[in-house]
């Protein structure tokens, strides 16, 4: 590394140190079996299949662990048959 | 049909995980489409090295239990978008990697991407066997130091016999990726010597990237070196190795020395 790169650049050891508390925080979390957002994730999945059989291959779901706030988005393409059929269902019982 | 890369070498702390990530960003940063598919069940880094450690939701494990489709475990990247990674569970241990599943996965990749680059565990059990079997071409990565090179040799014969072109009396293309490798600890003679390391594998040399402070930049930034600062000496040296990988005859030269090793590495027999 010449001395001109090496004066350019600001310490990557901040950001290390942020990533880890980071992501430590849920895999701790997640090793008591308390990661909220993937158990949202699987309750969510879970409900959504009560109603409609998933296609899974028209299932995305996208997590983003941050330090503040997770996002979380699950997006389900619902076929029109299988809204009007879980409606029928619904109407039957 | 893409081609399966394994990037393996026995020894554990080697660069196997740094050079895969680089390895695979430096061929998507050309333009290829590329996946790289982390084998270390249980003990997954590659996520961190990449930068996409808080975007993973499904993993290999999932993939093969059935739990969640290919498409929906793969993580694109977002600085290249014809970078994907598939990440390694975390939670489950290595038994959940079943031949058939990881057989079932590989050929689903093959089919949608340029090149398929698997990071091994180390060891030489079930995790890198498996990672291994179904690859087209072999990157050992060794450190000039004299557990690593008899941990390659190792490797070297179990990719001779247990890899399914073996098994089909077909030869594995192997390639030698030195890695860590510190001029100055060369120039004092602290450090075994490219040649030396050659003569003791004869396999051809892909590439010598040196030890450097940009590595370990990189990683702690969450980004492969080659994205992280293309113009750093490991960059290049990852850069040229692929450009050796695309079958380009590029010499190689070692780090801190204006000697390039060619020819004679290449005419030396290919095992
Ligand atoms: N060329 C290099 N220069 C400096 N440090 C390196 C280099 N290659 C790898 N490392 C460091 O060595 C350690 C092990 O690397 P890693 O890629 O995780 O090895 P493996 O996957 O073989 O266990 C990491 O801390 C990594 O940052
Ligand atoms: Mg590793």
């Amino acid at each position: 590394m010449n001395l001109f790169r090496f004066f350019s650049k600001t310490q990557s050891a901040p950001a290390a140190r942020e990533r880890l508390q980071v992501l430590l925080a849920h895999e701790r979390a997640s090793a008591g079996g308390s990661d909220l957002v993937a158990k949202l994730k699987d309750e969510i999945l879970r409900v959504i299949s009560r109603h409609m059989q998933i296609d899974q291959d028209k299932v995305s779901v996208k997590m983003e662990r941050g330090e503040q706030v997770s996002t979380l988005a699950v997006d389900v393409e619902i076929p029109f048959n299988a809204a009007k059929a879980a409606a029928g269902r619904k109407k039957a019982a | 049909m893409g081609k399966v890369i394994v990037v393996t070498s026995g020894k554990g702390g080697v660069g196997k995980t740094t050079s895969s990530a680089a390895l695979g960003a430096a061929l998507a940063q050309n333009g290829e489409k590329v996946v790289v598919v982390d084998f270390d069940v249980g003990l997954r880094n590659l996520d961190l090295v990449m930068g996409a450690e808080r975007r993973v939701v499904y993993d290999l494990v999932n993939v093969i239990q059935g739990e969640a489709k290919l498409p929906q475990a793969l993580i694109r990247d977002k600085r290249v978008e014809t970078l994907y990674l598939l990440p390694a569970s975390q939670t489950r241990d290595k038994d959940n990697l079943t031949p058939e599943g990881v057989e079932k996965v590989i050929a689903a990749l093959k089919k949608a991407f340029d090149w398929v680059i698997c990071d091994s565990p180390a060891g030489i059990e079930r995790g890198a066997t498996l990672a291994m079997r179904h690859a087209d071409i072999a990157i050992v990565v060794t450190n000039p130091e004299v557990s690593s090179v008899r941990d390659s040799d190792r490797i070297i014969g179990l990719l001779d016999s247990k890899t399914l072109k073996a098994e089909n009396g077909e030869r594995m293309e192997k390639h030698l990726l030195l890695t860590r490798y510190d001029p100055a600890r060369a120039e004092r003679g602290d450090m075994l010597k490219v040649d030396d390391v050659l003569e003791i594998l004869s396999i051809p040399l892909l590439g010598i990237i040196p030890e450097s402070m940009d590595v370990l930049r990189a990683s702690n930034l969450g980004s492969p070196v080659t994205l992280a600062d293309e113009g750093s000496a490991p960059s290049r040296a990852y850069f040229d190795a692929v450009r050796r990988l695309k079958g380009e005859a590029l010499p190689v030269t070692v780090p801190g020395e204006r000697r390039s090793f060619f020819g004679k590495l290449f005419g030396r027999k290919a095992a």
